[in-house]
């Protein structure tokens, strides 16, 4: 922006006081919009409550298609990539750029080989005719209950959109491995790193709950 | 207007606290190591959960609770945040609690006639 001024070093938009008062502020709105991140997944997980209290053994019924091992293996994938963002942060905090870019990569490649397993998931599932809803190919599934379908609308619905935020976070913290390769990041500012960085802990801390909801309690 | 610029300038020196926190390397493998840990833990009670039921989906949440705790307060840095940083965040549970609450004191006196727990 032509408006901003350096102030200690720091780029500053003209409507901040300093840079610490335009740290604060980012920090704030992306708080701000974590808590909607909750509110989002957290409708979803209220609904799967309330269906799955109406429809005990259709659930029980779903659940037998989801394979624990592949949960599980994902979990500690998540895990380690949010070690390796919080890493991200730490070396740009110590002006260790290039450590920090391995940071960043390993993270992305992280995320990449959850959505290489979730792949692996989704499309054993359409091979056996599993869609979402209405889509359940019911004369291949063979589904106990006729309702089957609405399990698989939360399963498809809850991982699609975690996936869907992974693969965001994935080009967000590319975003930021590119910035931080061009030398744009140091230990005086890193604010951009920092909101990714919660941004995709937000996405672990979801699969944190989404694990054992479906793939252990089911 | 110059008290205003005074209490601004005020506020933003005292958020910067945290911004000169960081937290030591050990810490990060520590917490990591801890969250596997508990990983391991929540499936290995799910490999007993016959013979933890009724509990079984509330001691799966609740090492969730604690993982998610974790990640929240050391990799998010939440612990080292801004009273109002924390207050925001930790709003939204708070208004996801309450919907979960209302809806299911819904679902059990209005669609399920007896109570399944």
């Amino acid at each position: 922006m032509s408006t901003n001024r350096l102030v200690n070093g720091v780029e500053v938009a003209s409507h901040f006081k300093d840079e610490k008062h335009q740290y604060s502020s980012n920090k704030e709105g992306l708080w701000l919009f974590m808590a909607t991140e909750i509110l989002m997944f957290g409708g979803l997980f209220v609904g799967y409550t309330i269906y799955h209290t109406m429809y005990p053994e259709m659930f029980a019924e779903g659940a037998k298609y989801l394979d624990w091992k592949l949960g599980f293996i994902n979990t500690l994938v998540l895990i380690f990539s949010s070690f390796t963002m919080a890493l991200g942060i730490y070396y740009n905090q110590m002006n260790q750029s290039k450590k920090a870019t391995f940071a960043l990569a390993t993270t992305v490649l992280c995320g990449a080989i959850f959505m290489c397993i979730k792949y692996m998931e989704y499309t054993h599932k359409f091979h056996l005719g599993i869609f979402p809803g209405h889509m359940l190919d019911v004369a291949k599934v063979h589904p106990e209950h006729a309702n089957l379908g609405m399990y698989f609308g939360f399963y498809f619905c809850m991982t699609g959109l975690h996936g869907l935020h992974v693969l965001i976070g994935m080009g967000l913290i590319t975003w930021c491995l590119i910035r931080n390769m061009k030398g744009e990041f140091n230990s005086k500012y890193y604010t951009p790193v920092e909101g990714v960085g919660i941004f995709w802990h937000i996405i672990d801390l979801i699969w944190i709950f989404l694990f054992p909801l479906l793939y252990l309690v089911g | 207007m110059g008290s205003h610029n005074f209490e601004i300038h005020d506020k933003g020196a005292k958020s910067t606290d945290h911004e000169g926190h960081v937290t030591p390397f050990n810490v990060y493998v520590k917490v990591a190591a801890a969250l596997f840990a508990l990983t391991f833990l929540t499936v290995g009670a799910h490999a007993v959960h016959e013979h933890l039921e009724p509990f079984g989906a509330l001691i799966a949440f609740s090492i969730a609770a604690v993982k998610a705790y974790l990640v929240m307060a050391f990799f998010m840095h939440l612990k080292y945040e801004t009273k109002m940083n924390r207050a925001i965040f930790i709003s939204g549970f708070l208004f996801l609690l309450l919907l979960f609450v209302i809806t299911t004191l819904d679902i059990y006196t209005r669609i399920i006639q007896h109570s399944i727990l």
